[in-house]
Formats: C-alpha cells, sequence, structure tokens
C-alpha cells in the first residue's frame, strides 16, 4: 500500500509582507469584539454630532450676514460719503485727524474718547453700496497706520504712525478698469504705491467716497474666561479733496443701515469749506467667530472624537497586548521572524481599519450634525466642501495615528491597560486643559496645542485668524496655534517616535 | 464576628498580591509625581495680576489631580482584571469561595493605597502652591491669603482631593470588575471621566451645561476643590463629591452583582 505523504494546500515560504498584512487583517478581523469595537466607535462619532448641543434662534429669524466675494461671510457696516464714477479716475484726499467714541460697559452707558485699533477712515472704491460688494479702499487706522485693504481678506500695510494736524495723511485710489491702486503720502508730493487689487467684474461706473467705520471694543477678562465689550465710532476729518472727473454731489449713506446701539445722531457727515467730518462704526473685514462673532463651527458636530477616540485606543492597544496575554506572539515570530515588519503589518492593519471607521462617522456626523444644529437654529459659519472634506479625512487620519500609537505602546509596555491611558491622558487631558476647560493662560495653552499630541486636533478647525480684525484668537473659541497639517504632523512625529521604540524593543528583548 | 474573622485573611491576602505585584509601588509613585508635577507645573503657569482676577488658587495648585486620577483608575483596574488577564481570579476565588468578601477586600486594599499615595501627592501640591503662589500675585493684596491647611476651605479643598482620588479608585475597580478586560475597562473608566467636561464645553444652553456639571464624576467631584466663588458652582462641594461616591457605589455595586451571579 502506498501511502501519499500529507502535503500541505499552503505555498512554501518565504512569506511577504502582503501575506503578513493578510495574516494580521484575519486576527483582526476575526475576534468579535474588535470589530463591534471598531463599528461602535463610528457610531458613538455620528450620535455625538446629533445631540442637540446647541440651540439658537437662527431659524425662528434669519441670522445670515452679508457674504463678501470670496464667498466668506463678512462684517460690512460703515458711513459712506459717495458719488458715481463712470469708467476710469483717481481720488486723493488728505485725513488730519482720527478719533473714536467707545460706548461705556457700565450700566449707565454713555459714550466716552477712546479709538479702537482697527478703527478706520479712508477713502474706497466700491461696486455698490450693498453690503459685501466688491472694494478696494486706502486707509488711515486707530493704531495700524496706513492700510490698503480690499475684498474684505486682503490687507497691506502703508506709511506707520497714527494721524494728527501736524502729521496728516495723503490717501489716493486709482482705477483702471478692474484694477484699483492705492497710494499714500506724508506730503501730498511724494507718493508711495502701496497695493494694487483687482476686482473682477467691477462695473462700469463704480460708487467712490469717503468712508469711516469702527469695529466693537473688546475687553478680556485676566483669566480669558469673559469677554466684554461694546460698540465704538470712529470720526475722520477730511480735506484737499480731489476728483480726475467731474465730481457731483455727495451723498451719505449709513451701509448696513444699523446704529449698533449708539446714541442717535452719533453716525453721519457734516460739510463745509472743503472739510469733510464723517462718522461711522462697524467694520468692513471678514466675519470672526469667538469672542467678537456669533455662531458655531462644524468642528462642534466632531465632540464624538473623543468617544471615538478612546474605543479605537483600546482597539488598538489590545490588537498587540492580546497577542502577548494569549502567548500567541511567539507563534507570530515564528512565522515571521522579522520583527519590526511584524510590527509594521499591524500598525498598517490597525490604522486602515480605525481610518475607515473614523472616515465614516466623522462624514455622517459633519453632514447630519450640520443639519441638526441649522435645525435646532444654531448659526454655522459657511465652510467650503473642502475645507470639510479636509476636517473629515483629518479627523479620521487623528483617531487612525491614534491607533497606532496605542498599538506602539502596547508593543512597548506589554499592558493594554497602560497603553490605553497613556494616549488617552496625552490627547484628551491637554485638550482639557487648553481647550474645553483652560486652566492655563494662552500662553502656555498655546505651546500644549504645539507640542502635545493633542495639537492634531488643530486638523479639526475651520477657522482663520484675521491680524486685520481684533478678536480672542484663542483654542477655547476653536483658533489653534498651529495650522491643520502641522498639528496632524506633531501627532506623526509622536506616533513614529512610539512605532520606533516599539521596533527598537522587540528587537532587543526576549518576546 | 464570623465575617471578620472571613475578611482577615482576603484581606491578608489581597494585601500581599498587591504588595507583591510589580507595578503597584511605581503606580503610587506615578500618583504623586503626576499629581504634584502638573500641580507645580500649572501653579507656575498661572499668574493673578491683579485683585478680581478670578483665579481660585485651591484649583490651580491641585490641578495635578486632573492627570493623577489616571494613575489611580491603572491601579484600580489592575487590581483586578489582572487577575482575569492571569488567570489568578479562580484561586483567589477559591481560597475565598464568598465573592463579595473578595472585592471589599480588595476596595480596602486599595483605598488605603490611594488615601496614603494622594495624602502625600495634595501635600506636595499645597507644598508647591505655598512656594510658587506668591510670587504670581497671589498676594492677600490681590485678596489671597497664604495658603495654608488650617484655612478651612483649603482643607476642604486638599482633604476632599485625597477623598476625591479614592473614590475613583473605586469606580474603576467597580467598572474593572464589571468588564473584566483591562485595556477595556481603563478606556471606560477614563470616558467617564474625561468625556463630560469634554461634552459639556459644547453645550451652548447654560441650563444644561450646568445639569451636565451636576451628573459628571469630575465636574461635580472637583467642586471640592473650590475656595473662592463658591455661589456660582453648579453644585456645593460635598453635594459635588456625593455625586463621585454615588457613580464609585453604583459602580462596585454593578461590579459586585456581576462577580456574584456570573461564572468567571
Amino acid at each position: 500500500m502506498i501511502v501519499t505523504p500529507y502535503q500541505s494546500p499552503l505555498r512554501e515560504g518565504p512569506y511577504g509582507f502582503a501575506d503578513l498584512l493578510r495574516a494580521e487583517w484575519t486576527k483582526f478581523r476575526t475576534v468579535r469584539g474588535w470589530v463591534i469595537a471598531v463599528l461602535a466607535a463610528a457610531l458613538l462619532i455620528a450620535v455625538f454630532a446629533l445631540l442637540p448641543t446647541q440651540q439658537g434662534s437662527c431659524n425662528v429669524s434669519a441670522c445670515t450676514g452679508p457674504v463678501g466675494p470670496g464667498g466668506e461671510q463678512v462684517s460690512d457696516s460703515f458711513y459712506f460719503v459717495h458719488q458715481p464714477l463712470g469708467g476710469n479716475g483717481s481720488i486723493t484726499v488728505r485725513v488730519t485727524s482720527l478719533t473714536g467714541q467707545i460706548q461705556r460697559i457700565t450700566n449707565s452707558g454713555g459714550m466716552r474718547a477712546g479709538l479702537v485699533p482697527w478703527a478706520k477712515a479712508g477713502i474706497i472704491i466700491t461696486a455698490s453700496t450693498r453690503q459685501g460688494s466688491a472694494y478696494a479702499a486706502v486707509m488711515v487706522t486707530g493704531s495700524h497706520g496706513v492700510r490698503m485693504q480690499d475684498d474684505f481678506t486682503q490687507d497691506v500695510a502703508g506709511l506707520p504712525g497714527a494721524v494728527t494736524a501736524a502729521a496728516p495723511r495723503w490717501l489716493r485710489l486709482t482705477r483702471s478698469g478692474d484694477t484699483v491702486t492705492g497710494y499714500d503720502s506724508a506730503d501730498g508730493t511724494h507718493w508711495t504705491r502701496v497695493g494694487t487689487a483687482t476686482l473682477t467684474g467691477l462695473p462700469a461706473t463704480a460708487q467712490v467716497g469717503l468712508f469711516a467705520t469702527s469695529p466693537p471694543y473688546l475687553q478680556t477678562s485676566a483669566s480669558e474666561a469673559s469677554i466684554s465689550g461694546g460698540p465704538s465710532a470712529a470720526t475722520g476729518v477730511f480735506d484737499h479733496v480731489g476728483l480726475t472727473w467731474h465730481g457731483g454731489a455727495w451723498v451719505g449713506l449709513n451701509v448696513g443701515g444699523g446704529n449698533d446701539g449708539l446714541p442717535a445722531g452719533t453716525l453721519g457727515f457734516s460739510t463745509g469749506a472743503g472739510t469733510f467730518t464723517v462718522t461711522g462704526s462697524g467694520d468692513i473685514a471678514p466675519a470672526v467667530a469667538g469672542g467678537a462673532g456669533i455662531g458655531v463651527t462644524i468642528t462642534q458636530t466632531l465632540v464624538g472624537t473623543f468617544a471615538g477616540l478612546i474605543v479605537l485606543a483600546v482597539v488598538g492597544a489590545m490588537f498587540i497586548t492580546a497577542e502577548y496575554r494569549r502567548h500567541l506572539f511567539g507563534v507570530t515570530l515564528m512565522a515571521s521572524p522579522h520583527r519590526g515588519r511584524v510590527l509594521a503589518a499591524k500598525a498598517v492593519v490597525v490604522g486602515a481599519v480605525t481610518f475607515t471607521a473614523g472616515l465614516a462617522g466623522a462624514a455622517i456626523a459633519v453632514v447630519l450634525g450640520q443639519r441638526v444644529l441649522r435645525g435646532n437654529g444654531a448659526y454655522v459659519y459657511p465652510v467650503s466642501a473642502l475645507t470639510q472634506v479636509r476636517v473629515i479625512v483629518g479627523t479620521a487620519a487623528v483617531l487612525a495615528v491614534a491607533a497606532v500609537i496605542a498599538l506602539a505602546i502596547g508593543a512597548i509596555l506589554r499592558r493594554g491597560v497602560a497603553a490605553v491611558a497613556v494616549v488617552v491622558v496625552v490627547i484628551v487631558l491637554p485638550y482639557l486643559f487648553a481647550v474645553a476647560a483652560p486652566v492655563l493662560p494662552a500662553g502656555p495653552t498655546d505651546w500644549l496645542l504645539r507640542l502635545t499630541p493633542a495639537a492634531a486636533l488643530a486638523v479639526q478647525q475651520t477657522l482663520v485668524q484675521y491680524p486685520q480684525v481684533t478678536n480672542t484668537y484663542i483654542p477655547y473659541y476653536g483658533y489653534y496655534p498651529l495650522p491643520p497639517w502641522a498639528g496632524l504632523a506633531v501627532l506623526c512625529a509622536w506616533a513614529a517616535l512610539a512605532l520606533g521604540l516599539a521596533v527598537f524593543l522587540l528587537r532587543r528583548r526576549d518576546a | 464576628m464570623r465575617r471578620a474573622q472571613w475578611a482577615a485573611p482576603a484581606l491578608h491576602a489581597e494585601w500581599t498580591k498587591v504588595r507583591t505585584a510589580g507595578g503597584t509601588l511605581w503606580l503610587l509613585l506615578g500618583v504623586i509625581a503626576a499629581t504634584v508635577a502638573v500641580g507645580a507645573a500649572v501653579t507656575a503657569a498661572t499668574r493673578c495680576p491683579a485683585a478680581g482676577c478670578g483665579h481660585d488658587p485651591a484649583r490651580v495648585s491641585l490641578a495635578g489631580v486632573d492627570l493623577g486620577q489616571a494613575v489611580v483608575a491603572v491601579l484600580a483596574v489592575l487590581m483586578i482584571s489582572g487577575e482575569y488577564g492571569t488567570g489568578m481570579i479562580l484561586l483567589t476565588l477559591t481560597a475565598t469561595p464568598r465573592r463579595s468578601t473578595v472585592l471589599v477586600a480588595k476596595a480596602i486594599v486599595l483605598t488605603g493605597l490611594v488615601l496614603v499615595a494622594g495624602t502625600v501627592a495634595v501635600l506636595g501640591s499645597v507644598l508647591a502652591g505655598r512656594l510658587i503662589l506668591p510670587g504670581h500675585g497671589f498676594t492677600p493684596a490681590h485678596g489671597y491669603p497664604l495658603l495654608s491647611l488650617a484655612d478651612g476651605a483649603y482643607l476642604r479643598a486638599a482633604a476632599g482631593s485625597v477623598l476625591y482620588l479614592a473614590l475613583v479608585g473605586l469606580l474603576g475597580l467597580g467598572i474593572a470588575t464589571a468588564i473584566r478586560d483591562s485595556a477595556a475597562a481603563i478606556g471606560v473608566v477614563l470616558g467617564v471621566m474625561y468625556l463630560f467636561p469634554v461634552v459639556t464645553a459644547t453645550v451652548s444652553n447654560p441650563r444644561w451645561q450646568r445639569h451636565l456639571e451636576q451628573i459628571a464624576p469630575m465636574s461635580a467631584g472637583l467642586a471640592i476643590q473650590a475656595t473662592t466663588g463658591l455661589r456660582a458652582l453648579p453644585i456645593s462641594p460635598w453635594a459635588g463629591i456625593g455625586v463621585l461616591a454615588a457613580w464609585s457605589t453604583g459602580a462596585m455595586l454593578a461590579g459586585g452583582l456581576l462577580l456574584q451571579f456570573r461564572d468567571t
């Protein structure tokens, strides 16, 4: 009788990295608890977004403000003394004074003298007097010298220093087609070009004139927990108004129409003997969220990230510590003696799985969460589709990298409990200290969000800091010290460090 | 009497296990180091430039408890999950068949250890605060007398923080007894502690925010550290620590019942 020796259907080694990946994937998907946990993490991220955390009245009365040419939310309120300009032309003025008033914060109200840093008075060429129109302006400011600004987000510095009767500022705007060029001068003879703006689609007849405006006054308490403020007004005095065309009558208009609760008669203009005095309130600038703003960002919908993070950190840690506990790791290493590659395969599998779960959870959270917020009447700052994609993908990446760090620390410490505790503490605690319930002043808070793994949460921010808008740009209001991808890079650096140490220790010590 | 006779060997056994386990001493030192280091760092970063700066010197100097509690939770989880991991639990329950006795013995040993480490940690934090705060504007001129345990409110904050750590330990032990797996148990414990404040921060309705702070184990429990602005607190210090005690009791009961009626 001939006995055929048993032949394994498996092919002979050596096994490549793809086989290793398949082995690790098989291990992962056959542990029911892990699969359930990953699904639960995605669900948690989505469910937190559906909680009615924010209420507002925007579903009763519209909260939307004007939108600028770039599609962003803007503030566009100022006092405008204007006349039409058909075709090309140039306007020149001399500004001899910029003064301001600030409403007292005390209950008695009333006004006191005071100029906010970004109070503005100058000349402007705008497509129309409608809010949010394309414009270019050159102006003197409270404490930032001469500036040329256009289309709300652009800001270029000109002559420094404050304007006084002894040191007046000459300003000039020249339109040529779609191009507007701004100049400034200290004496009216020596001119310097400040900047050039291209206003696409500027109509043949634009509105040109003098303007003044003044954003709200802001005061932050020492602990930065509370912010108080009130409206302000700025008054600019102009003379030597020169036009290169036959000027018509000047018309005064309070663009935006509000008076911010200022005493009646504060806003307006007067003229006599070639001198114009213009008083305005508001701002011509991007609208900002936070202390000086209203509404919430889409980041609000992603609070479940932290719940998902804890669950996925548990999965990541267990993916290796369970092998230690069940003495499977010896078998794993027998099958693939290259220890660094085993850890790499585990990292790829756990990273890919948690990334997918995070992507699904975050996408549902951002899309449905915004509808829930709007349904509850909260005002949600509009952001571009690209930004939404970045927030969703970034959140998934944060979760995946955190799970990989948990895996690496699990390999280093060989204790699941310690690995999970470390990952949760290094990400959630700095976030708690710096963003959610700040206990630290602004300086140390910023360093926490630059150095600790919590820096990665910057990838969820959607707000932009504008130097030309006074605001409390602190993490509490959604302004991180690092740009989105740089924050994620900090977390990746920590992951690389942890993985490197794990590989080093795996090679050195007994399994 | 009979019960005491049962309990004594169980206590002795638990004490021997925890004493000889590798990580215990390191974790206890970790509780002290984490609490004192974070407390001192937060204290060193905080300034009070003028009267009415709104800081609570007790909360500032004891901020390290926020991290120290995580180490206490790890210690608590390992008290029981470690035994499930190695199968030691079978031996423990064979030696002490009355399961509630095992859990109570573990709770007593854990509480004793946490009280000792917590006291050292809190005293270290108080000392750091006493040394650093006066130089950072926390002076009598700004309305802040020198930190002293003779001050009733400050003594409550300090002793309460030790009690807080002990209660976090029991919460961790209860949850770990119910869940058994160490990694999952620590995830649940830290989630219960840290997620409430994160979620609370995103709630706009002040009434709901207050309710969340009243029921969250960390936010309510840490009300015990408040020495200024007591009227504005969402929950009074002792009621707050009571909320945490209720969470710990609930977790211990759940863990105890599951241990009693479930197969190991």
